[in-house]
C-alpha cells in the first residue's frame, strides 16, 4: 500500500508564539519550529500500515525552505521519501489555497491512502482533509482513533466527544488521526543517518501547474479582519469545601469536559 | 534547554534533539519517583538503547554510532539535565564497552560488540576493590587459568549497575604483584559464582545501584580475555581519560538543571514586592552559576575535541573533570540557597541535585587524584 502523509512545520506550541508584522499571519521565522504534533501520529500510523502491507510512505509538505528541517526529522522516523512544495507565492495562503497546492501535488503521486493529523497547532481549522477529499474526489474519514485496511477500503473508528463512530470507505481515502490512535516511535540514530540519503523532491507552483494568483494572500477566500493577543490569565476559581467540595469539583470538571 | 552549541554536523543536531526528546518525555517524569524508591529505570535505559544512544562513540562497523566524543558528551549532558542516574548509566556502559572496542581481537569484536553496543544489554565495570580505590594497580582479585577457563576469586567494590548489568568487565590478577600482573576479562553477569551484594545505601543517585560483587570460583571462558595477559592495567588506564570526560559532562548537565530551576524560581518568588532575581545578591549568584557552567562546558568540549583530533588530552580531561565537578557542587549548593527553605525540602529537586553532585567529585578518580595528575605533569 502506498501512503502519503501530510506534514506541516509549525511554531513550537510549547514556546511563546506571535503573529508576523502584518498582524494576520503566524510568525514562522522566530523561535523554534517543529513537526505539527498530530502529524507524528499520522506518520506512525503510516509506518505501522507499511509494516503490515508493504509499499512506500511518502511525506508531503508545503512551506518555506526551513520546513525542510522538519521533513528530515520526520524522515528519520522511517518514511521513504518526501515532496516539498516551496514557492514564495504560497505565503499567506488560507486553507483553501493550501488545499489547492496539496491537491495538485497529490495528483503527481501514486497513493492508496492519504494520512494527516486531525489538526495543526497553528491554524487549527481542521478542514484540510475535507477540502482535499472534495478536490481529489475521494472519501474523507476524519478524526480517527483507529484505522484498519479493510478489503478494498478503510475502516475507521471516528472519535467523538461521547464515544466513537465506525465509518468505512471504499477505494482511496484521506484519513486524519488524533493522538489516541498510537504512540509515535522515536527516531533512531540509524534513522537519522538514513534520512540524510532519502530523496526529497522540491516542487514549485509552476511545476504543479497551479496559477500563482489562486493562492497566497491575494488568492485567499478568507481574510483575517483583526487579531487580539490572548487575554492575561485570570484569577483561578476557588471552591470552599463546606461538605460538598468534591461534588463542586466534579461539576466543574464535567462542565469543562475533563470527565 | 536553549544552548548556543557549536556542533560538527546536522546529524549531531538531530541526535541531540532526539536525546532531548527522550530525556524530556521518558526520563524527566520518572526521576523523582524512582530516586525516592531507589529503583533502577531499566526500561528507560532500553528506550535510549533502541534509539542507538548506548554506543555513540564507537565505530559503526562494530555496531556503534560513529560519533565524535564531543557529540557523545553533549548527549550525556542533555540526559544528565533530566536525570543523572541515566546519564551515569550511559557513561558507565560506554566505559564498560571500551576494553573490547579498543583491545578486543577482531573475532571478539565481531562476536560481542554488536550486542553490547546494540542497546539491549547493559554493562558494568569492575576495577575498584574494597581496599583499593585510587591505587588500582594493587588489586587482589585473582584469575587462575584452569583448562579452557579462568577461575576468578575476589571482591570488587563500588560497582555501578551491580545486579542489573548483563555483563561486567573484570580487572583481575593473572600474574605477580603490581600493574604488570593485571588482566581484563569479560564476563556474563549470569556466570555462576558472580554474586552482587546488597546495594550500598547512598547519599544520592539512589536509583543507580552500587554494590560489592563477590567472585566465588566464577569460571570465565579463556576466550574472553581482552588483550594479552598482563595488559589489563594499561587497558584500565587508557579508559580513564575518556571516563573522566563522561563524568564532567554529567556534572555540567546536572549543574545546568540546578541553575535553570533556581532561575525559574527566582523569577517567580516575590519578597518585599520584588522578584528575588532582581535583588543583586540573588541575581549575581545566578550569573556566577551560569558563567561557571559555560566555562566547564567549554573546557570539557575542548578536551573532547583534542581527543577527536587524535591529540593528547589526558591533562585537559583531568582539568575538565576537576573543574566541572567542583563547579557542579558549588552550583547545586547555591541553587539550594536561592530557594532558601524550599530548597532544603524534597518538594523541589535542588536538594537532590546537591546530594547527587557530591559523588561526581569522588568517582572516576577523586578530585584530589585529578590535582595530582595535573601537578605531576607540571612538576616534571
Amino acid at each position: 500500500m502506498n501512503i502519503v502523509v501530510l506534514v506541516k512545520q509549525v511554531p513550537d506550541s510549547g514556546a511563546e508564539r506571535s503573529l508576523a508584522g502584518d498582524g494576520n499571519t503566524v510568525d514562522r521565522t522566530g523561535g523554534t519550529n517543529v513537526i505539527n504534533e498530530m502529524d507524528e501520529y499520522a506518520i506512525e500510523e503510516a509506518l505501522r500500515l507499511k509494516d503490515e502491507t508493504g509499499g512506500q510512505v511518502t511525506l508531503l509538505t508545503v512551506g518555506p525552505d526551513h520546513a525542510l528541517e522538519s521533513v528530515r526529522k520526520a524522515l528519520s522516523m522511517g518514511p521513504d521519501a518526501a515532496v516539498h512544495v516551496s514557492d514564495e507565492a504560497i505565503a499567506g495562503s488560507d486553507a483553501l489555497g493550501t488545499a489547492k497546492v496539496l491537491a495538485a501535488a497529490l495528483g503527481t503521486l501514486e497513493y492508496d491512502l492519504i494520512l494527516s493529523g486531525a489538526e495543526s497547532t497553528d491554524g487549527g481549522v481542521q478542514v484540510m482533509p475535507h477540502m482535499l477529499a472534495e478536490l481529489l474526489d475521494i472519501a474523507a474519514l476524519t478524526g480517527a482513533r483507529k484505522l484498519t485496511a479493510d478489503g478494498d477500503g478503510f475502516l475507521v473508528e471516528r472519535q467523538t466527544e461521547d464515544g466513537y463512530e465506525v465509518v468505512r470507505a471504499s477505494g482511496k481515502a484521506i484519513v486524519s488521526v488524533w493522538d489516541t490512535i498510537n504512540t509515535p516511535r522515536y527516531p533512531s540514530l540509524k534513522g537519522i543517518m538514513a534520512a540524510k540519503r532519502k530523496p526529497v523532491t522540491a516542487v514549485t507552483l509552476a511545476e504543479l501547474g497551479v496559477p500563482a494568483g489562486e493562492v497566497g494572500a491575494a488568492g485567499a477566500a478568507t481574510t483575517v479582519l483583526s487579531a487580539e493577543p490572548r487575554p492575561v490569565r485570570g484569577a483561578g476559581q476557588r471552591v470552599e469545601d463546606t461538605g460538598d467540595g468534591g461534588e463542586k469539583l466534579v461539576e466543574y470538571l464535567a462542565a469543562e469536559k475533563f470527565v | 534547554m536553549n544552548r548556543y552549541r557549536l556542533l560538527p554536523s546536522d546529524e549531531a543536531a538531530a541526535i541531540l534533539e532526539l536525546a532531548g526528546d527522550i530525556a524530556d518525555r521518558e526520563l524527566a517524569p520518572l526521576a523523582d519517583d524512582f530516586e525516592e524508591r531507589g529503583e533502577f529505570p531499566r526500561e528507560a535505559v532500553r528506550v535510549l538503547g533502541r534509539a542507538g544512544l548506548l554506543g555513540l562513540p564507537y565505530d559503526e562497523a562494530d555496531g556503534g554510532g560513529g560519533q565524535p566524543y564531543e557529540v557523545y558528551l553533549q548527549v550525556l549532558e542533555v540526559l544528565a539535565y533530566r536525570w543523572l542516574t541515566v546519564a551515569e548509566a550511559v557513561s558507565v556502559h560506554t566505559l564498560a564497552c571500551y576494553p573490547l572496542a579498543a583491545f578486543g581481537s577482531s573475532a571478539q569484536r565481531a562476536e560481542y560488540l554488536p550486542g553490547l553496543l546494540g542497546g539491549e544489554l547493559l554493562g558494568g565495570y569492575c576495577l575498584t576493590e574494597p581496599a583499593g580505590g585510587s591505587d588500582a594497580a594493587a588489586l587482589t582479585t585473582r584469575a587462575v587459568r584452569d583448562g579452557e577457563d579462568y577461575v576468578v576469586n575476589g571482591t570488587k567494590a563500588w560497582i555501578t549497575h551491580a545486579g542489573v548489568a548483563d555483563f561486567y568487565q573484570v580487572f583481575c590478577r593473572t600474574g605477580g604483584p603490581g600493574p604488570a600482573g593485571v588482566s581484563c576479562v569479560f564476563a556474563d553477569a549470569s556466570t555462576p559464582g558472580i554474586v552482587p551484594a546488597r546495594p550500598e545505601r547512598k547519599m544520592g543517585l539512589n536509583a543507580s545501584p552500587t554494590a560489592q560483587i563477590a567472585f566465588d570460583d566464577a569460571r570465565v571462558p579463556a576466550g574472553r580475555l581482552v588483550g594479552e595477559e598482563g595488559e589489563g592495567f594499561r587497558i584500565a588506564m587508557s579508559a580513564l581519560d575518556a571516563g573522566r570526560l563522561g563524568i564532567a559532562a554529567c556534572a555540567i548537565g546536572l549543574a545546568q538543571a540546578a541553575c535553570d530551576y533556581a532561575t525559574g524560581y527566582a523569577k517567580e518568588r516575590q519578597q518585599f514586592g520584588t522578584r528575588i532575581i532582581d535583588f543583586q545578591g540573588v541575581g549575581f549568584m545566578l550569573a556566577d552559576m551560569a558563567t561557571q557552567i559555560e566555562a566547564a562546558r567549554q573546557l570539557t568540549l575542548h578536551a573532547a575535541r583534542l581527543k577527536d583530533a587524535g591529540r593528547p588530552y589526558g591533562i585537559v580531561a583531568a582539568q575538565a573533570k576537576l573543574f566541572a565537578t567542583d563547579m557542579a557542587m558549588k552550583v547545586t549548593t547555591d541553587a539550594v540557597q536561592v530557594l532558601g527553605g524550599y530548597g532544603y525540602v524534597r518538594d523541589h529537586p535542588v536538594e537532590r541535585y546537591m546530594r547527587e553532585a557530591k559523588v561526581l567529585q569522588i568517582v572516576e578518580g577523586t578530585n584530589q587524584i585529578q590535582r595530582m595528575v595535573i601537578s605531576r605533569t607540571m612538576s616534571r
